[in-house]
């Protein structure tokens, strides 16, 4: 096990170095000169050669990418050159104000979507699990934006129970920041909960069906107490992963969803990064990014093999 | 192979999955629409009315009128050719890529296959529409160039899919049989290996065109796609957004065939599985 953990971790390591070297190399390419951008587009020739020549942006391209990734290790991300700010603060706080999102979409898809895919799994073939499955296949093909747009419209244009956009701090009192937080949450967890759903419904199937479920049946024990103990535990291996795996997901979900909320998150300052082709601060969210989705698919890793002993054993672990 | 027993033989045609037979309708249905789309639609594309501004669904504007006053069902009818122009092309794209690489990984092994999937795991360390938006960011959006960056955001998948495969069916005695022929790598990987390995990758393939629409969808929405003022399903959501509430078949008209056109190849995918893959359909 903890040999298999450090082969992951390096793995990661490396995957990380290699990823900066992409990130940094494509966004160079990016079209804008970054001394006109400090300076305006009526900068004087001279005033931009100086400049660049005090970021260093004549330098080898190597060069240039050490200077970045070694400020990166010492955690120094450099400036935006739009809001002329250190990138670390304002990452910070966007991330934080993003993982209380996710964090609570999150809880919230895991708990409704593993209820709905039990509640189906122990139905199966009844028409209460027609019902969730053609309801989870009909979600599957609604995209991110589109859920956001019709929640907007029902609570918010037409019943005006939320506020269609924004956000207010939680030091502006609880009421007021819960009600901002409804319809962006609402929008993931509806994004997410087929996924999940269908999950734990499959394995549930495959559970009841399974010797041990009925050796339990066979000793007499109630049906609730054979699903609680001795179904339920099995059928929630694959979903306890894929929860993990959907946390990654959950920031592709979460780039669409903040934009349309104006959430000030880590998905609306990547966009803001790309419209306003500030490089550095698109460089330090792409960073950030592939960091926490890599922790993501390591925690769902790790889950696995701690949940599976077939994995933490050895033999079929895979590539 | 183990022997089949003979009972098993006796000659039953398999009926095909009933999800085949209405997703093939459907989808054909659709292929047509977006084929006749232009001849069928009973406005001009960016025939604007200002005087018919955010019109309601009427007798002569079946879909009510956009902001501009551009009839919405016309727009929605050209919007199918972008859709599945950027699903089935991403897919293509993410096939022409991926399957030689997952052939090539998976037939010749060692230090080829260490290199290739190394760089796929690369690939796969970023969500898929975070990729894309880091591939967009730095040119200027146009259709092909989402469909050429959604292709290559699904890269990995087919790539590591081909390459199970292929470890699968190199094993098998007719490859053996052509190596001793002394064949060319070329010949085995493509003349052998692909024929017999092509199922589960048409399977997949079926299935990605929904994500890629999906995707290429979502980035025409955050206006890193197809650019105005095209006839897109994602965009044409974008640009009704402010007006939801006054204006909701808009919204409605563009969603909703985006959505009956994934079920539609959702369907289809998975009845393909089923009819191809009877494996999985004995087990549900």
């Amino acid at each position: 096990m903890i040999g298999y953990v450090i082969k992951r971790l390096l793995s990661i390591v490396l995957t990380m170095a290699i990823m900066s070297v992409l990130i940094f190399w494509i966004t160079q390419v990016m079209p804008g000169n970054v001394a006109y951008m400090i300076l305006g587009d009526f900068a004087a020739p001279a005033d931009i050669a100086t400049l660049e020549a005090k970021l260093g942006l004549n330098d080898p391209a190597h060069v240039q990418y050490w200077r970045w990734a070694s400020g990166l290790l010492r955690g120094d991300l450099g400036m935006s050159l739009v809001m002329e700010r250190p990138i670390g603060p304002i990452l910070a706080d966007t991330v934080s104000k993003s993982a209380i999102l996710a964090g609570i979409s999150i809880g919230l898809v895991a708990l409704v979507g593993i209820a709905v895919g039990v509640y189906a799994g122990v139905r199966h073939g009844k028409p209460a699990d027609h019902v969730v499955s053609v309801a989870t296949y009909l979600n599957i093909a609604v995209p991110e934006f589109l859920f956001a747009i019709v929640v907007v419209m029902l609570f918010a244009g037409y019943l005006n129970w939320f506020p269609a956009t924004g956000y207010s701090d939680l030091s502006n009192g609880f009421g007021a920041w819960a009600r901002h937080i409804v319809l962006p949450v609402a929008t993931l967890v509806l994004g997410l909960m087929a996924h999940i759903s269908r999950l734990t419904r499959s394995s549930m199937i495959d559970t009841m069906q399974s010797q041990y479920v009925r050796a339990a049946r066979a000793r007499g024990l109630s049906e609730w107490l054979v699903i609680r103990r001795h179904a339920l535990p099995n059928a929630l291996l694959p979903t306890i992963t894929v929860l993990a795996i959907d946390v990654g997901i959950m920031m592709g979900g979460i780039v669409v969803v903040e934009t349309i909320f104006s959430y000030p998150g880590l998905g609306r300052l990547l966009m803001f990064a790309i419209q306003n082709m500030d490089v550095p601060l698109l460089q330090a969210c792409m960073i950030v990014i592939t960091f926490v989705y890599a922790a993501a698919n390591l925690t769902a890793d790790l889950l696995y093999a701690f949940l599976n002993p077939r994995v933490r054993y050895g033999r079929s672990a895979g590539d | 192979m183990a022997a089949v027993p003979a009972i098993d033989a006796a000659p039953r045609r398999r009926r095909l999955p009933t999800s085949l037979i209405v997703g093939t309708g459907l989808l054909g249905a659709i292929l047509l629409l977006a084929v006749l789309g232009p001849l069928l639609s009973p406005y001009d594309l960016d025939a604007m009315r200002i005087d018919l501004r955010l019109a309601p669904p009427s007798a002569a504007h079946w879909l009510g009128t956009d902001e501009f006053g551009r009839d919405v069902a016309s727009r929605v009818l050209n919007g199918a050719q972008s859709s599945l122009l950027m699903g089935f092309g991403a897919t293509a794209v993410s096939l022409a890529i991926g399957v030689p690489l997952g052939l090539v990984a998976g037939y010749y092994r060692g230090w080829t296959d260490e290199v290739i999937m190394r760089a796929v795991d690369v690939m796969i360390s970023l969500p898929p529409i975070i990729l894309g938006l880091l591939i967009l960011s730095v040119t200027t959006p146009s259709l092909w160039k989402t469909v050429l960056a959604v292709g290559f955001v699904y890269v990995p998948i087919m790539t590591r899919l081909t390459r199970s495969v292929t470890l699968e069916v190199a094993t098998e005695e007719y490859i053996q049989a052509a190596r001793a022929r002394v064949e060319s790598g070329w010949y085995i990987l493509f003349r052998e290996i692909l024929p017999n390995a092509w199922p589960p990758i048409i399977v997949e393939s079926a299935l990605r065109v929904t994500f890629a629409m999906l995707l290429a969808a979502a980035l025409s929405f955050l206006g890193l796609g197809v650019q105005p003022p095209a006839s897109d399903w994602g965009l044409m959501i974008a640009e009704a957004r402010p007006f939801v509430t006054q204006a909701p078949w808009i919204v409605g008209g563009a969603g909703t065939a985006l959505c009956v056109t994934v079920i539609a190849i959702n369907l289809f995918g998975d009845g393909l599985r089923e009819a191809l893959d009877p494996r999985l359909s004995r087990r549900r």
